[in-house]
């Protein structure tokens, strides 16, 4: 049956380009490498990143551990990658406590998904950012986790590395796994849905704290 | 285009199924919608937001142009290539774990989806917001087989809960405003109190609540999608609100269907694409979400991946060289937000899940132009050509309409090949079995079916014998007639008698004078406003929106006729000798001074 339908289909398509369309070269005439300096891209990426109602912290690996516990307060449950650097982090105190995810949902000790329904935010690396269009990608890499632990918690603390962060499109797609399971945000989670007016905070992380590490 | 020239085998196209058919043709319906005073305002607000938005987002990126050439000519290479394409896109979805499935048309997707859906022993599953199964009218084929589908997007929603129909390719709710959303919340959500205001923060919120725990309990969801690769078996969904990702990432199983025009070569082509789409679409420079995900990935994420490559008329819109280009869209849905037609008469008026001008060119074409329904869409048009210059993929709107109304006049006069104009074979759909209201209002005997019998004998010379013969008279009584002289054959539109008509009285001097006589009943009809409020019959379109101003007392060539003398008048008094004294003067009264016993209000009459 579902042979027959393949068959049946290509051979519709191919009865319908007997008229064989010459395809011309596909142009690429945009811009493909970034022409700003360091500076002015990182400038651009916050610049993106706040117009989107995202937080955005510029700190150092000795300043971070504090922003990321200033960002959790005082009492939190929040989970990690296993691949997260844990020197990042602040200590773990009666209240605030951090939780290792094994990023494999088949392993017994990964998060079910109501217990990350529980956790008060996820801190996680990134892959790249754009900033032409202020977009942080995660693929799944150790240090990001699987995509569930930086979906349900409602807080999402994400590390964007300064050497990270290019200009284009082109140039971020470029550093992307093809076939890594891949989420691309571009701020909190928002809806147009009402008389076409943003509203940020729907149903993925509502606070989106970003923290330009470098 | 011939088929059998290269010596291929004839595969006539199949036109497509479903949600694609206005139940009520084009024309009628806008005439309804527009009396919905608040409908207009609502889409008008939110078109005209949108349409600022995307300006200023576009006008930031200095390559917008190179980047539209890149994307239509991706797509172009998309369909030229894509039988191999789509081999190629099987092949790697199955090598990461998912499963194809291939469905001729809506029918055969349904029964898919159902049959996977059942197999895995639930009755529930959540959706993320679909243009594809919008148009093969899945939910309601779920609900009919004891599985209830939820939307998750929240326009989506909006029109599930109000139980009414999309307007929008983006927004499918754009026609309710929040005071009307918040009175649907109120109604239909369980729990919602009267704390909940029309507030758009409050209401998002209010969705929020009511999904989450569904999106923490369904195993099964089911998506569109906006691109495949077929490179790597690679798909992609962009969004905003987080219930895409919710939806691809914490069920045990996802079904996507795609349309088999999604597809793009290369994942380097997504850089084109991630650009264009959310600017022309949300007027964002990114969209909040944008998911990829390729076949299962063991650990993270849906373990059972199937997806459904749809056809449903796309074969056959491929078909056509013309008018295949509507296959590039990319569902931004720029087009709706700066057409003025789609401004005033709103999404549902098109009747098909493609609305605006987008639609007007791909519904037409996945139906076959022969739908008498959908074959008023061309024409849904001012022409402005607004929607060229936005869409991001340079699909040239505009020229295909044009050229589908010249299949559809062509279809209407018998002048296409039976291979064709003929309504290719359509699985059972009812949208194409009913009677058609839009035509038949124009048909003279409103047998509209007679027409579609056999269109190999259409032939425009019935309308020659019966209209000419009665310009005056009732035009429908006349297509009376011509029907019973000649049932089997292609029975004329009122345009048709109108031209034949027409023809006939001006290509007589004594037959235009008589009619000018008629002059005056026009003036009566007109009334102390001076102005005509309605006309009948096919004339009739203009009326519904317009007045046409009264016309004059008298015609030119009467008013010539009486005051033609005044000119040698004039001449012999200055002294000049007219040319050809004789000419005319035979005819006409002798020259007679301004003052005639005509009196003013004939002067008057003439000079309106």
């Amino acid at each position: 049956m579902n042979a027959d339908a393949k068959t049946e289909i290509l051979a519709r398509i191919r009865g319908a380009l007997t008229d064989q369309p010459v395809v011309p070269e596909t142009p690429r005439a945009y811009r493909k490498t970034s022409e700003l300096s360091r500076e002015e891209i990182v400038e651009m990426l916050e610049d993106r990143l706040l117009d989107y109602k995202a937080n955005v912290f510029r700190e150092t690996a000795e300043s971070v551990a504090e922003r990321i516990a200033t960002q959790l307060g005082a009492s939190a449950r929040y989970v990690i990658p296993e691949g997260f650097d844990t020197a990042f982090l602040p200590e773990d105190t009666a209240a605030r406590r951090v939780i290792m995810d094994p990023n494999d949902a088949r392993k017994a000790s990964a998060l079910s998904v109501r217990e990350l329904n529980q956790v008060d935010a996820v801190v996680t690396s990134s892959t790249v950012s754009c900033a032409q269009t202020g977009t942080i990608f995660l693929s799944g890499r150790p240090d990001e986790g699987r995509r569930a632990i930086t979906l349900v918690p409602d807080h999402h603390i994400c590390i964007v590395p300064l050497d990270s962060i290019v200009e284009l499109v082109p140039e971020a797609m470029a550093r992307v796994e093809p076939t890594a399971p891949t989420t691309m945000i571009s701020g909190p989670s928002a809806t147009s849905d009402i008389e076409l007016e943003r509203v940020e905070g729907v149903h993925g992380p509502r606070t989106l704290d970003v923290i330009l590490l470098g | 285009m011939s088929i059998t020239d290269l010596g291929m085998p004839a595969v006539r196209p199949v036109h497509g199924q479903g949600n694609l058919h206005a139940q009520v043709a084009f024309p009628k319906a806008a005439k309804e919608e527009l009396k919905n005073d608040q409908m207009r305002a609502n889409i008008r607000h939110a078109t005209h937001t949108i349409r600022g938005k995307r300006a200023s987002v576009v006008g930031e990126v200095p390559d917008w142009q190179q980047l539209r050439d890149s994307g239509s000519a991706i797509k172009e290479r998309v369909m030229a290539n894509l039988p191999e394409l789509l081999e190629a896109f099987e092949q790697n979805v199955m090598a990461r774990g998912g499963v194809v499935h291939w469905a001729r048309d809506a029918d055969e997707a349904n029964r898919i989806v159902t049959e996977l859906v059942r197999e895995t022993g639930t009755t529930d599953v959540i959706k993320v917001k679909s243009m594809a199964t919008q148009e093969i009218g899945l939910d309601a084929h779920l609900e009919e087989h004891g599985i209830t589908a939820t939307e998750t997007d929240l326009a989506e929603l909006i029109v599930q809960l109000g139980r009414d129909k999309p307007s929008h390719i983006l927004v499918p709710a754009i026609h309710k405003n929040r005071e009307e959303i918040r009175e649907i919340f109120r109604r239909e959500m369980p729990g919602a109190t009267d704390e909940l205001t029309s507030e758009p923060r409050v209401l998002a919120e209010a969705a929020r609540q009511h999904l989450r725990e569904k999106f923490l309990t369904t195993r099964v969801a089911i998506s569109g999608a906006n691109f495949g690769i077929a490179e790597t078996g690679t798909l992609s969904v962009v969004e905003s609100e987080g219930n895409g990702r919710m939806c691809l990432t914490l069920p045990d199983t996802l079904i996507t269907v795609m349309g088999i025009e999604k597809l793009l070569p290369a994942y380097e082509d997504l850089e084109v694409f991630f650009q264009l789409l959310p600017r022309s679409s949300t007027g964002e420079r990114m969209n909040p979400y944008t998911s990829l995900w390729t076949g299962a990935t063991p650990g993270d994420g849906p373990q059972n991946f199937h997806v459904v490559l749809l056809d449903n008329g796309r074969s056959a819109v491929l078909s056509d060289p013309d008018g295949r280009s509507a296959l590039h869209c990319i569902r931004c849905s720029a087009c709706l937000n700066v057409c003025p037609v789609y401004e005033h008469a709103g999404g549902h008026a098109y009747g098909s899940t493609y609305p605006g001008p987008i639609g007007a060119i791909l519904s037409p074409q996945l139906t076959g132009i022969t739908s008498e329904k959908n074959a008023s869409l061309p024409y849904a048009s001012s022409l402005c050509g607004a929607c060229y210059q936005v869409c991001p993929v340079k699909i040239n709107i505009p020229d295909i309409l044009v050229h589908l109304r010249d299949e559809d006049i062509r279809t209407q006069h018998g002048q296409r090949t039976q291979d064709d104009a003929a309504a290719a074979p359509v699985s059972h759909d009812p949208a194409t079995e009913s009677a058609d209201d839009w035509r038949s209002e124009k048909v003279l005997t409103g047998d509209a079916d007679s027409d579609r019998t056999d269109p190999g004998s259409r032939t425009p010379r019935a309308a020659t014998r019966g209209a000419a013969s009665d310009v005056v008279a009732s035009v429908r009584s006349a297509g009376r007639k011509i029907a019973q002289s000649a049932p089997a054959r292609k029975i004329p539109t009122q345009m048709d008698a109108m031209m034949k008509g027409a023809s006939f009285v001006m290509s007589s001097g004594k037959r235009m004078s008589l009619a000018e006589k008629g002059l005056p009943l026009g003036r009566v009809v007109a009334g102390r406003d001076h102005a005509i409020g309605w006309l009948p019959g096919v004339v009739g379109g203009w009326t519904d929106q317009r007045d046409v101003p009264e016309p004059p007392k008298q015609s030119f060539r009467n008013w010539w006729k009486k005051h033609e003398g005044e000119t040698e008048q004039r001449l012999a008094q200055d002294g000049v000798v007219a040319s050809d004294p004789s000419d005319g003067s035979a005819d006409g009264p002798a020259a007679e001074p301004p003052q005639s016993s005509n009196g003013n209000n004939d002067q008057d009459g003439a000079q309106r």
